[in-house]
């Protein structure tokens, strides 16, 4: 099991991502994306970050790049692929998933921490959690509103699609517990197939036991249970 | 060839919320201008070589569809006109 974490110009969570990944046992190599995908890989992770500077629109120019159609043909036949914050707008970008990510409500930078309530644990990136359950994960993004047309958006809802909600403490959903103003409260979603996801919260910052908690382990085990 | 301009224009779709607009608003208010709504736009210059005006439309019109516009969140139109000799 070989995850490939794509490092682009200005990818900045790419070796958090490979540490995370390690200390769970699932072997994980950096891969500069000019270099394409290594042959035999068996996930890909999108890390964080600001590639290309965040031009024209998050995740923009990442999406175009070359490696990204590697990345389209082998979640095409079943590799997992995570994309978190960065690597969730490259994926929203490069339609791995719909919708976009675009600029917060509140039009600032947000660096804090948020509560998430598991919506499907049917999908490899939650079978560690419960339904319903609340998980405490850091968000860090500018551009992390979800936003989508409302038909598709109860598509989603529907085909049990959305990974993660944000919600207070008590697990409620409601627009106060909204960081960014996503549609729905969305913060994470899965593709046509659900071995596909992209979230903006960093599950790779709550993995290691040494920063102290380690809620996000359970969705970087997908790449061992997809 | 005949060279031309063609200016491609993107917004938001009706109805999503931009926050850099409402918070410009906002800060004209400040100023003490009064305003009912303000919406940006991104306006992008392509200069290009094309057989007619609608071949360069088209052309424009395929790099915002591909790369300039995000179909999801964005509207947009292209205007083309000969470029300045």
């Amino acid at each position: 099991m070989t995850v490939a974490v794509v490092r682009f110009g200005g990818s900045n969570c790419d070796r958090d991502s490979v540490q995370a990944l390690s200390h769970l046992g699932i072997d994980a190599e950096l891969v500069w994306h000019e270099d394409g995908l290594p042959e035999d890989i068996e996930g890909v992770m999108l890390p964080g970050g600001f590639s290309y500077g965040d031009y024209l629109r998050a995740g923009a120019m990442a999406a175009r790049s070359p490696i990204m159609q590697e990345v389209r043909e082998v979640a095409a036949e079943g590799v997992p692929v995570l994309g978190v914050c960065n690597g969730a707008q490259i994926g929203c970008e490069s339609s791995l998933t719909p919708g976009a990510f675009t600029t917060n409500r509140s039009a600032r930078f947000q660096c804090e921490h948020v509560h998430l309530r598991v919506e499907n644990a049917d999908t490899p990136w939650t079978a560690a959690y419960d339904e319903g359950q609340v998980v405490e994960f850091p968000i860090a993004h500018g551009e992390g509103r979800f936003e989508i047309d409302d038909d598709r958006l109860e598509a989603l809802e529907a085909d049990d699609r959305i990974l993660f909600k944000y919600c207070d403490e008590s697990g409620a959903v409601h627009d106060g517990a909204n960081p960014n103003g996503s549609k729905h409260n969305v913060a994470g979603i899965t593709g046509e197939d659900d071995t596909v996801a992209v979230m903006m919260p960093h599950p790779e910052r709550v993995s290691l036991p040494d920063i102290g908690a380690v809620e996000g382990q359970g969705v970087l085990r997908g790449f061992a249970e997809a | 060839m005949t060279d031309y301009t063609a200016t491609v224009t993107v917004r938001l779709k009706r109805g999503v919320l931009d926050p850099e607009a409402e918070t410009t608003k906002r800060a004209l208010e400040r100023l003490g201008f009064e305003l009912d709504a303000l919406r940006s736009t991104d306006r992008y210059e392509l200069d290009l070589a094309a057989e007619s005006e609608d071949e360069a439309a088209e052309r424009a019109g395929e790099m915002a569809e591909r790369l300039l516009a995000n179909p999801t969140i964005h509207d947009y139109e292209v205007a083309v006109e000969r470029a300045e000799a």
